[in-house]
C-alpha cells in the first residue's frame, strides 16, 4: 500500500529509517521542540510552587502530615484519570498536559525538599540560631543550601518523569514526541516514527538530567570530592 | 449541566455499567491484565532482588533498571511490544505493563535482603546453614515487609498504567475515557470525567486493599521495618 510506495529506500518496515528522519525533520524538531518546552515550563512551575509549599510544611508542623498525605494520594490518581478531571474545564490543548504534568512534577519535588529540609542537623540550627539568625536569614542561608541535595534530587526525579509523562498528553492531542509515536503506531504500526519519537524521548530525559547534574555539582561545590 | 453533573447521570445509566463493553467489562478487563502483569512482575523480579541481595552483588543493576523504567515513556512500550513477536493483543499489554513493576519489586527485594540483620545471618551460618538455606529460611521471611510493600507499590502503579493501554485498544477502563475524548468535551465531558472517576477510585481502592494486606502479612515485630520499607518504596519509585 502506500507506506511501500513513499519510502522507496526503505522498502519494508524497518526498525530506524534515516530516510525516515531526513525527509520528516521538521515535525521531528517541531515534536522536540514542544514536549522540551513543555517539560521546562512544568518543571520550573512546579519548582516554584513546591519550594514555598516544602517550608511552610517545615515551619508549620500541622502542616506537614496534611501536606504529605495530599501529595501522597494525588501520587496515587492515575495520569490519565487526571486528564479526564481537568479536560473538561481546561479545554483541549496544551494548557491541559502542562498543569497534569506540573501537577506530578510538585508532588516529587515537595516530597524531596521537604524531606532534604529534614536532613538539616538540629545543631546546625541551633547554632545559627544562637548566631543571631532570624527565621528568613537562617532559611536562606543554612537551611535551604543545606538542602539543595535533596531539592535537586526532587527537581531530577521531576525532570525525568515529566519528560516520560508529557506523553500521556496525546490524549488531549499535545503530547510532543508522543505525538510522534502515536500517529506511528495508528499510521499503518510506522516502526522509524515509533522508534524515533521514543529514542528522543529517552535521550531527551538523559540530557536533561545530565544538565540538571552539572547545574547540581555547581551549586553544591561543598560536596565535590565527598562520596554521597 | 457542568460536566460533573453529566457524569453523575453517566453513572447512573444502567446501560453504561451492563453493556458489552460497558463499566463491569472494562473493570474485569482492566483487573485481570493488572493481576497478570504484577504477577509476572513478581515471577522475574523477586527471584533476581533475592538472589542480588543474598549475594550482596548488583546493586547498580537495581538502580540502573529503576532509573532506565524512569525514563520510557509507557505508550512507547505499549506502541512497540505489539509490533515485536510477541503480536497484538493481550500478552503486550501484560509484558509492558509487567516492565513498570519490575522496578519497586526488584528495589524492595534487593533492600529487603540487605537490610536483614547480619548477626542473624551469621548465627544461621554459624549453625550450619548452607548459603539457599539462609536465604530462604532466614533473609526472606525478614524481607517480608520490604516485599509487601514493593508488592503495593508495584501494584498500584500496574493498575495505574493499564489506563493507558487504551491507547492501544487494549482494553481497561481507560477505554472509556478514551470513548469520551472521541466524542468531544461537550457531548463526552460527562463520560470523560465518570472514567476518570472509576479509574482514580480504583487505583486508590487497591492502594487502600493491599495496605491493610501489607499490615496483615507483616509480623508485629517487623511492624517498624514496615515503616522505614513503606518510606523507601517512595523514594525508590517516584514515577508516574
Amino acid at each position: 500500500m502506500s507506506l511501500h510506495l513513499s519510502y522507496r529506500a526503505a522498502p519494508g518496515n524497518p526498525w530506524f529509517s534515516w530516510q525516515y528522519v531526513r525527509d520528516n525533520s521538521d515535525t521531528i524538531l517541531a515534536a522536540l521542540r514542544e514536549h522540551t518546552w513543555l517539560t521546562a515550563r512544568a518543571v520550573l512551575i512546579a519548582a516554584l510552587v513546591a519550594l514555598p509549599l516544602a517550608v511552610a510544611a517545615y515551619w508549620f508542623r500541622s502542616l506537614a502530615a496534611p501536606i504529605v498525605a495530599l501529595t501522597g494520594v494525588l501520587y496515587t490518581i492515575p495520569s490519565l484519570a487526571l486528564f479526564a478531571f481537568l479536560a473538561p474545564y481546561l479545554g483541549i490543548g496544551a494548557i491541559t498536559v502542562l498543569t497534569v504534568v506540573a501537577l506530578y512534577a510538585l508532588l516529587v519535588i515537595v516530597r524531596n525538599a521537604l524531606a532534604g529540609l529534614n536532613q538539616v542537623p538540629p545543631e546546625v540550627r541551633e547554632a545559627a540560631e544562637g548566631m543571631g539568625y532570624g527565621r528568613w536569614g537562617r532559611l536562606f542561608r543554612i537551611e535551604l543550601p543545606l538542602a539543595l541535595p535533596g531539592i535537586l534530587t526532587g527537581v531530577r526525579l521531576a525532570t525525568v518523569s515529566t519528560v516520560a509523562l508529557v506523553t500521556v498528553g496525546v490524549v488531549v492531542g499535545r503530547g510532543g514526541l508522543g505525538q510522534l509515536i502515536f500517529a506511528g503506531f495508528q499510521n499503518n504500526f510506522y516502526k522509524a516514527q515509533i522508534m524515533t519519537g521514543t529514542v528522543l524521548c529517552v535521550l531527551l530525559a538523559l540530557v536533561l538530567d545530565l544538565i540538571l547534574a552539572a547545574v547540581g555539582r555547581l551549586l553544591t561545590p561543598w560536596l565535590r570530592g565527598r562520596s554521597s | 449541566m457542568n460536566p460533573v453533573q453529566q457524569a453523575v447521570v453517566w453513572l447512573n445509566d444502567p446501560l453504561n455499567w451492563s453493556n458489552p463493553g460497558g463499566i463491569l467489562d472494562r473493570l474485569g478487563e482492566h483487573l485481570s491484565m493488572s493481576a497478570l502483569a504484577v504477577l509476572l512482575g513478581c515471577l522475574v523480579a523477586w527471584p533476581v532482588g533475592l538472589w542480588l541481595g543474598h549475594t550482596g552483588r548488583g546493586g547498580g543493576l537495581v538502580l540502573l533498571v529503576s532509573n532506565v523504567t524512569l525514563a520510557v515513556p509507557t505508550l512507547a512500550l505499549l506502541t512497540i511490544l505489539p509490533l515485536t513477536f510477541l503480536g497484538f493483543g493481550r500478552p503486550a499489554v501484560v509484558v509492558a505493563l509487567a516492565v513498570f513493576a519490575v522496578p519497586p519489586l526488584l528495589a524492595n527485594a534487593y533492600t529487603g535482603v540487605r537490610q536483614a540483620d547480619p548477626e542473624a545471618r551469621d548465627a544461621a551460618r554459624g549453625m550450619g546453614l548452607s548459603g539457599a538455606q539462609v536465604l530462604r529460611r532466614v533473609e526472606l521471611p525478614l524481607a517480608v515487609p520490604y516485599l509487601a510493600a514493593g508488592f503495593r507499590t508495584a501494584a498500584v502503579q500496574v493498575v495505574a498504567t493499564a489506563a493507558l493501554a487504551s491507547f492501544v485498544n487494549g482494553g481497561g477502563l481507560g477505554q472509556i475515557i478514551r470513548a469520551g475524548f472521541g466524542l468531544d468535551i461537550a457531548a463526552g465531558g460527562g463520560q470523560i470525567v465518570a472514567g476518570g472517576v472509576l479509574v482514580a477510585g480504583l487505583a486508590l481502592l487497591v492502594e487502600g486493599v493491599l495496605a491493610v494486606v501489607e499490615r496483615v502479612v507483616t509480623p508485629r515485630p517487623l511492624r517498624r521495618a514496615r515503616r522505614a520499607a513503606n518510606r523507601r518504596a517512595a523514594d525508590a519509585t517516584a514515577g508516574g
